[in-house]
């Protein structure tokens, strides 16, 4: 019942945004129902529920899933209060009941026990973050928009294929035909296995081009370079997440079905791949979004990495897509309130930022540190995590990559963000706008940061418990 | 071998040809109608006919043969064009390409494990070929309302494969597919729409400023 309201109530809210005349009023409503939505989500993590046979309902990764997500809107749902505040002549009715949607059509992902219904709620969230993107409307913005929605949109018709392919391999194996999760996960170890690993592949590369592995990533640095800073947090800390879950629930029928060792290879060779090609890109890139984009690419490159070394390391993925999500929305965020001050998002032009956004710019610099895995931020326990998982499984070569990787990313990401927040101030920008730091704009990112600080350093046991049990399903070791 | 779905895939089949030799765009975007109205007949003569079926049919009929059309046919509209599809290769180059990917759908269709009542029927040929034909013309058109087309054709190829395991796809779940779909063109015509003001043409050669 609780599931339904969760998901019900943000297409209520974008009701309301649509029917809602004042401009000036309709930002309100993404706050309120953030907060309630993820009230509803913390009772339904605190209560588990069973969901045999119904299209809907919230196993251990659903739940996982879900909190992650709406725990981040939350947090960005302040800031875009701020946004708009300073775009106020801005009509804002389609980009916000887009925004107001999405965490609607992000819900069901992560309650979907039906592969179709899944594939249905994410290729959603594409269509609805489209006029996201565009929110800026300028030639850059649409080319990113028109690359963003192809690219993805036949991405996510491939990860259909993958279905149906999966589904037949369930044909051919003698069974009834089923798409409902925890069926198909009971019947797996009769599938044809010929049909079954097509299927696999099919979805890694649908939900994978969704997800920005490398090197299906190209529309990410587009994309998250011309969305609003807003945007491109809650797409690369929330639809990432959801992708991955998209990706995750494959696995698990490959799982069922024994088929472990083409799980792991072709998520390894994902995952470093998606490592080298942000550690190509992060160097020498002068843009900060973009190269927040490529960032995202290398996370998304270690969260793979650590489902397929299984052990401990599955559990420091789980892990990680919190500490990923979280840090994003900082970075974003941040780069968001440095881009508008500047009017530019070049590092060139946007050099000095502590001298005159103070806020905003220490908090870049901190998000900086704890993304490329500076103790004590969480992002490192969880990275690290994965690290030992790797020792434990014995993976010594990757472990020496992994971490020359990491290595190479932390110096490139530097050698950009280093000089936007502390190099010499430019005066000829001083004039350029009038934006100034507001408690809201700041406020959001603050939150995310003190929460990734506290789980560097504490971790709830709930939380623990939450991991453990999504880790659980999920386990690719014997 | 000479059932209706045969008949129908075989049409199918000469469609892609037929899209991808043809230069004119409202050639192109009745034909690809067309080949969807065709395919929406499929599940009437594959399953039992149902409730399930005939909305199936019914459905897949209004959004691929009329709605799909109607949005593409505003959007060209809008956008003002009637010209040719200006393709980066060829005509005979890309209907070679495209009979030699054919070819390589029957002969990679026999040899994948199909169940007896798949086994020499047209359904896994014709659904790799028409994916492939949707490939190409994603890859080897210009403006932005082919590679939509193009997108268009690669889902018929998707919803022929779909056909034979419908009875697993709830109803809401189908209708949403088909739904999504349908806010997919919508949303695309939109943005070509937008990019057609912005730079005065469809052709997304022009939309190259983001780079490295």
């Amino acid at each position: 019942m609780l599931l339904y309201a969760a998901i019900f109530l943000p297409f209520a809210a974008a009701l309301i945004a649509v029917l809602l005349p004042s401009d000036r009023l309709r930002p309100w409503l993404i706050p309120v129902t953030a907060l309630i939505h993820f009230s509803l989500v913390l009772q339904l993590t605190a209560t588990p529920t069973a969901s045999a046979g119904s299209l809907i309902g919230l196993d251990a990764l659903g739940r996982f899933i879900l909190f992650v997500v709406s725990l981040l809107y939350a947090a960005c749902s302040f800031y875009a209060l701020g946004y708009f505040r300073c775009h106020a002549d801005w009509e804002n009715r389609i980009f916000i009941t887009a925004l107001l949607t999405f965490p609607g059509a992000m819900t069901i992902a992560a309650a979907a026990q039906h592969l179709g219904l899944l594939w249905v709620a994410v290729e959603a969230t594409t269509l609805l973050s489209a006029p996201m993107i565009y929110y800026n409307r300028n030639r850059f913005s649409i080319e990113a928009t028109w690359k963003y929605l192809l690219l993805c949109s036949v991405g996510i018709a491939l990860a259909m294929l993958g279905i149906l392919f999966v589904g037949y391999a369930g044909l051919h194996g003698g069974g009834e035909q089923e798409l409902l999760l925890d069926r198909m996960l009971a019947s797996a170890p009769l599938y044809s296995k010929p049909w079954l690993r097509a299927g696999f592949v099919f979805l890694l590369v649908g939900f994978g081009t969704k997800m920005g592995l490398a090197p299906l990533h190209t529309w990410k640095p587009d994309a998250y370079g011309e969305a609003p800073g807003l945007v491109g947090g809650l797409l690369a800390g929330g639809l990432t997440s959801v992708a991955f879950l998209a990706i995750l629930r494959s696995v698990q029928i490959m799982i069922a079905a024994g088929e472990q060792a083409l799980v792991r290879q072709m998520l390894l060779a994902l995952g470093v791949l998606s490592l080298v090609f942000a550690a190509i890109f992060v160097i020498r890139q002068r843009d900060i979004k973009r190269m927040l984009a490529y960032s995202s690419v290398e996370h998304m490159g270690i969260l793979v990495i650590g489902v397929a070394v299984g052990g401990v390391a599955t559990y420091g993925a789980m892990f990680h897509v919190l500490n990923n999500a979280l840090t994003k929305g900082v970075l974003f965020m941040t780069a968001g309130n440095i881009h508008r001050y500047y009017g530019s998002k070049r590092m060139c032009e946007t050099q000095g930022a502590l001298t005159v956004l103070p806020y905003s710019a220490s908090l870049f610099l901190a998000g900086f540190l704890a993304i490329t895995g500076s103790p004590p931020f969480a992002p490192f326990m969880s990275e690290f995590t994965i690290l030992r998982g790797m020792f434990a499984g014995g993976h010594l070569a990757l472990s020496a990559v992994f971490i020359g990787l990491l290595v190479v990313i932390f110096i490139g990401m530097g050698g950009t963000v280093l000089p936007v927040a502390m190099g010499p101030h430019m005066e000829e920008a001083e004039e350029a706008t009038d934006y100034r730091e507001t408690p809201l704009t700041v406020a959001s990112p603050l939150l995310l940061l003190a929460a990734v600080l506290c789980l560097g350093i504490y971790l709830p046991e709930p939380l623990r418990l939450m991991f453990t049990e999504a880790a659980k399903l999920v386990e690719v070791a014997p | 071998m000479n059932t209706p779905p045969n008949l129908i895939l075989l049409f199918v089949i000469l469609f892609n040809f037929f899209i991808l030799g043809t230069s004119r765009l409202a050639t192109c975007i009745r034909s690809v109608a067309l080949q969807g109205a065709l395919l929406s007949l499929l599940p009437l003569f594959l399953h039992t006919s149902t409730f399930h079926t005939y909305l199936l049919a019914g459905g897949a009929f209004i959004l691929k043969g009329l709605l799909m059309p109607w949005l593409l046919f505003r959007a060209i509209r809008q956008v003002r064009i009637r010209r040719e599809v200006e393709p980066r290769i060829g005509y005979i180059p890309t209907l070679l390409l495209g009979a030699l990917t054919t070819a390589g759908a029957f002969i990679f269709g026999d040899r994948l494990p199909l169940l007896p009542a798949h086994l020499h029927s047209l359904f896994i040929p014709a659904a790799l070929a028409t994916l492939a034909a949707g490939f190409l013309m994603l890859i080897t058109r210009r403006k932005a309302i082919t590679q939509v087309l193009g997108y268009l054709m690669f889902e018929n190829g998707i919803f022929i494969f779909g056909t034979l395991l419908a009875e697993a796809m709830p109803f809401m779940v189908e209708m949403g597919v088909l739904l999504d779909m349908l806010v997919a063109i919508f949303v695309m015509g939109i943005v070509m729409n937008h990019i057609n003001r912005e730079f005065s043409t469809l052709n997304t050669e022009q939309l190259s400023l983001l780079r490295e």
